[in-house]
Order: C-alpha cells, then sequence, then structure tokens
C-alpha cells in the first residue's frame, strides 16, 4: 500500500499542472463558445453566426478577389503548402543524399527550422518589400510593377505561403532524410538487377516505402499550417483590409482587440476540431505501438 | 553503396543534382543573407538593395541601435527571454520524466487510456487555452508576470515531453532495474540512479527542443505580458521596425540577434535536435 501511494507521487505534479492549465481552459473554451457575445445560451447556433461573419466567411470575394475571410484563407493556404512541402522535402532529401556537399546544403536549408516564426515575419517582410526586398527586385526585371507584395489584397496571401514554404520545407526534408535511411540497400540493388532506372526505382520503391512518413509530414504540416499565426501577425497583421487574414489571428483579435471571448472561443473550438480529425490517423499508429 | 547511388548515372544527370542543389541553396540562403546584409549596412545603402557592393560600409551601429533600442531595448529583452526560457526547460522535464517513468514501468487500470488522453493533448492549439489562462492568471495575479507564463509554458510542453520521454524509456533493459528492486531499492531510487542516467540523451534532446520553442514563442507572451520592460525579445523584434519608416537596420539587427540563440544551440546540439525531431514524430 504505501509502495502504490509513492507510485501515485509519480505522476501527480504532471497530472495538476494539465489539468489545472491544460484541460480546464479547454473545457471552459468549449464552454464559453456555446454563449453568444450578449451572454445568450446558443450552444450551435453561435458556431452558425460567428462562422459566417464576413471576416471568417466572405462570399463576396468570389466575385470582388481579396478578403474572402480567415477560413477561406486557411484553407488555400492548406492545399497550396501540403502538396508542395511534402514534394519539395522528398525530392530534396533524395537529391541532397546523393551529391557530396548535401550535408552542408541541408544545415543551409534547415537555418528555416529553427529560426523563431517572429524573425521569419521579418524575413519575409524584408524579402517581399517593394524598395528593400530582392524578390520585387527581381519581378521587375521580367516586366512586372515593383511593389511591395505583402500590402497588396491580390498578392499579400500568396506571398506568405509562399514564404511559409519556404519556412517550413525543412521540416519535412528532414524527416524524409531519416526515412530514406531506412530503406535497405538490397531493395534498390535488387531493382538494378532487374534494370530499372532511377527515376523508376524513385517511384516503385522510394515513394511507397516512404508512404509512413508521408503520412506524419502531411499531419505535422496540416496542423502547422492551421495554426499558423506569428508570422502572418508580423508581416501583414492579416492585412490588408483582411486579405491575409487567418483563423488564429482571427482569435486573437476577437479575444485580446475586441473582448469578445465568446466568439474567439468558437475560432479555438472549431480550430482545436479540425486538428484532432486530422491527427486521428497519427494516433492510431501510436497505439498500434503500445507494449 | 548508399541508397540509389547503385544506380550506374550518367555524367551529365549528376552535374543536373548538383545545380539542382546549388539552386535550392541559394532559394535558402538569399533571404537571411539579405537579413543580414542589411544588419551591418547604413540603410542609405539597404535602400539602393542589399545585394549591390559598389558601396559597402559594414557597421555595427544597427546592432547597437537595436541592442539599446529607446522603444524596446532588445538587451533587456534577451535577459527576460532567458528568465523564462531556462525554468520553462527545466521544470517540465523534471515533472514530466518522472510521470512518463511511471507510464513506461508501473501497471493500473485504464493507464494506456490515460496516457491516449495526454498524448492527444499534443494536437490542441494554443487559441484553445487562451482566454481562460489570461482569467486565470488574473485570478491569481500573475499576469505580466514571468512565473505564471513558465508554467503554461511548463504545462503546454508536457504532453510532447512525457510522450517522448516513455517512448524512450520503453527502450531501456527492464533487467537492471528488477535486479535493483530485488536488492530492496524504491521506485524513486531505480529511476534516479538507474534510469535517468542512462536517459540522458534523449533527456538533452527533449531540453533543446523545448528550449528552443520556449525561447521562439510569441503568442503566449503575447496575451500574458504586457509591461514594456517585462517584454521578452521575440515581442520587442516588431516593435523595432519604427514608427513613420520601416527602419530595416536596426530591425534586421534585431532579428539576428533573436535568431542568434536557436542558432547557436542548434549548431552545438544538433544531433540531439534532430533526433528529438525525428523520434518525436516518427517513433
Amino acid at each position: 500500500m504505501h509502495a502504490l501511494r509513492g507510485r501515485a507521487l509519480f505522476f501527480v505534479p504532471a497530472l495538476a499542472l494539465l489539468a489545472v492549465f491544460v484541460v480546464y481552459p479547454v473545457v471552459n473554451t468549449v464552454w464559453l463558445s456555446f454563449f453568444t457575445s450578449e451572454g445568450e445560451f446558443a450552444l450551435l447556433e453561435n458556431y452558425a453566426e460567428v462562422l459566417s461573419q464576413p471576416e471568417m466567411f466572405d462570399p463576396r470575394g468570389f466575385a470582388r478577389g481579396f478578403p474572402y475571410g480567415a477560413l477561406v484563407h486557411n484553407v488555400m493556404w492548406i492545399v497550396i503548402h501540403l502538396p508542395l512541402t511534402a514534394s519539395l522535402g522528398l525530392v530534396l532529401a533524395v537529391i541532397l543524399r546523393e551529391i557530396r556537399g548535401g550535408a552542408v546544403v541541408k544545415s543551409i536549408i534547415f537555418l528555416g527550422m529553427v529560426t523563431p516564426m517572429v524573425v521569419g515575419g521579418v524575413i519575409l517582410r524584408f524579402l517581399f518589400d517593394g524598395n528593400v526586398g530582392i524578390l520585387p527586385s527581381l519581378l521587375s526585371l521580367v516586366g512586372l510593377p515593383r511593389r511591395t507584395l505583402t500590402a497588396y489584397p491580390d498578392t499579400a496571401l500568396f506571398s506568405l505561403i509562399i514564404g511559409s514554404l519556404w519556412l517550413w520545407t525543412p521540416f519535412s526534408m528532414i524527416l524524409y532524410s531519416a526515412g530514406l535511411e531506412t530503406i535497405p540497400d538490397y531493395v534498390y540493388e535488387a531493382a538494378v538487377i532487374d534494370g530499372a532506372s532511377a527515376t523508376r526505382a524513385f517511384f516503385s520503391i522510394t515513394v511507397p516505402m516512404l508512404r509512413p512518413v508521408t503520412g506524419v509530414v502531411i499531419t505535422m504540416t496540416f496542423l502547422w499550417v492551421l495554426k499558423i499565426f506569428d508570422i502572418v501577425y508580423v508581416a501583414t497583421m492579416g492585412g490588408p483590409g483582411g486579405a491575409s487574414n487567418v483563423l488564429a489571428l482571427q482569435m486573437y483579435m476577437y479575444a485580446f482587440r475586441e473582448f469578445n471571448a465568446n466568439s474567439a472561443a468558437v475560432v479555438a473550438t472549431f480550430l482545436m476540431l479540425v486538428a484532432l480529425v486530422v491527427s486521428i490517423p497519427t494516433f492510431r499508429s501510436v497505439r498500434g505501438e503500445q507494449p | 553503396m548508399k541508397g540509389t547511388s547503385v544506380f550506374a548515372r550518367k555524367k551529365s544527370s549528376t552535374m543536373a543534382l548538383c545545380v539542382a542543389a546549388g539552386v535550392a541553396a541559394l532559394i535558402w540562403l538569399i533571404p537571411f543573407l539579405g537579413v543580414f546584409m542589411a544588419s551591418i549596412r547604413p540603410l542609405s545603402e539597404i535602400s539602393r538593395g542589399w545585394w549591390r557592393f559598389d558601396q559597402f560600409s559594414p557597421t555595427l551601429r544597427n546592432y547597437v541601435g537595436a541592442w539599446n533600442h529607446p522603444a524596446a531595448p532588445l538587451g533587456k529583452g534577451m535577459l527576460n527571454s532567458l528568465r523564462v526560457a531556462v525554468p520553462a526547460t527545466i521544470l517540465p522535464l523534471v515533472i514530466a520524466s518522472v510521470a512518463a517513468y511511471g507510464f513506461a514501468r508501473f501497471r493500473f487500470r485504464l493507464r494506456d487510456l490515460l496516457f491516449m488522453g495526454i498524448v492527444a493533448l499534443m494536437t490542441l492549439p494554443q487559441q484553445m487555452i487562451a482566454v481562460p489562462i489570461y482569467r486565470i492568471m488574473r485570478g491569481l495575479g500573475a499576469v505580466d508576470s514571468y512565473t505564471g507564463l513558465v508554467l503554461v509554458h511548463a504545462a503546454w510542453g508536457l504532453p510532447w515531453i512525457m510522450y517522448f520521454m516513455r517512448n524512450y524509456f520503453t527502450t531501456v533493459p527492464i533487467e537492471v532495474e528488477e535486479a535493483a528492486k530485488v536488492d530492496g531499492a524504491s521506485d524513486l531510487r531505480v529511476f534516479l540512479q538507474i534510469v535517468m542516467p542512462m536517459s540522458l540523451p534523449a533527456v538533452a534532446s527533449a531540453a533543446v527542443l523545448q528550449f528552443m520553442w520556449v525561447w521562439s514563442d510569441f503568442f503566449l507572451a503575447l496575451i500574458l505580458l504586457y509591461s514594456p520592460d517585462k517584454l521578452l525579445a521575440t515581442q520587442r523584434v516588431p516593435l523595432l521596425r519604427g514608427v513613420y519608416h520601416v527602419d530595416w537596420g536596426v530591425l534586421s539587427a534585431g532579428s539576428v540577434i533573436v535568431m542568434a540563440v536557436p542558432i547557436v544551440v542548434f549548431a552545438l546540439m544538433q544531433r540531439y535536435y534532430i533526433r528529438g525531431m525525428v523520434g518525436w514524430t516518427s517513433k
């Protein structure tokens, strides 16, 4: 009995901290999300109300252009970012494994991963600046107007998406690099004996054997893009005119600029539910390896 | 032999691979190089393009300007960030390791379910705790204090550190522990004197990742700290941009200073960082 009580003590500090600073706040946020900002209990009607606000979803955007609302912007971000980050990361991992000096290039690329995202936002803002940035300067060489790309509604969001791709691809590259090490050499040697080309081997061996890694890359990237905040806050503050607004930023605006905790709770709970659904396949694999 | 290098390859395709790698290196280097160049040159040269070198007068003035900035001195911010990041790394690491050992070795009802629940917390967005955390801290009188922020960071880091450490502990051979138990050692002694010394590489990985995340955090600091003299380094960076026009020199210098810490930690602890990254996501 004494030993049992001793064993319980292993868990007490962790569970207490989690209960007070994570679990209770989560339950509280869900509860808050059921009330309108006037304090009426509305359950799911509040979700319909908040998610149809123009800052969340603006159907006029489809006739006029940006902004489309944070919800649509997040969807666009994910649709553009996911396939590119996965394919770029895989191709880079394969190429850099093949050539001499690949490790050096990997370290350079990895800089993006260890950069605080606030600094990432500054770097992107600088990169896209019409006066001092190199990208608008290069674009003006091919006859496009030289302007601050993050300051115009039609280019602000796309600039940030490209920038986030630049900051995040190191992550998928590192995971794929580690995955490549787990493919045994004899598989490739057998392919050579069978007369397969390197391209053929890439599509018939490398890609299928890395499928579990791709699953992790897709899940982690989805979660990262879904919660994207810092670089938008620093580079555009969601502007101009909401053209690069995203859900996490809108949640912050509701909660700490408009002091509307209920609308903020709706956005937060929505983010959480999407994150949970996306992570389910990964959970399955966690449970699969329980000892 | 390694990987696809077993394939006979034409010289031209090796060349193509090298060119592709070179282009990738340039794409990833240029934005960093730009900010670095802007940080060591006067504004007059930056506005003509940091990539022009017909006039080149390197200076440290921007760094001094950022460090002692009148509105948001970054020197103070760096100190503040350390005062948060160090305890917010050690505290969760200790608490999570102890609990993770329990989850790895003790058998009790609902253990796996409880652990799954904790793992599920890893997917939460920080937005989900923001408003109640602010209210709790206000209730405790801990808004605008480092203690409050450290506690939140500690709690927030627990799920993934527990997950990571438990996975590691399950790979530690159990025979030594059982022998010690037979000799009458308590659970705590077994953990502290046998398991922890064997787990130092995993502890290092977890510490590096947690430190970098706390250092880079912006959102939690943004909602919990607001006094000008208490702001962390990441909060001060956006304040360096100037009021009427963007002071790119000072802003860039500030960015380089804030970024230097994780880069140095990464350079020194690369092995542990990457193992932590890969082990945590795919193990």
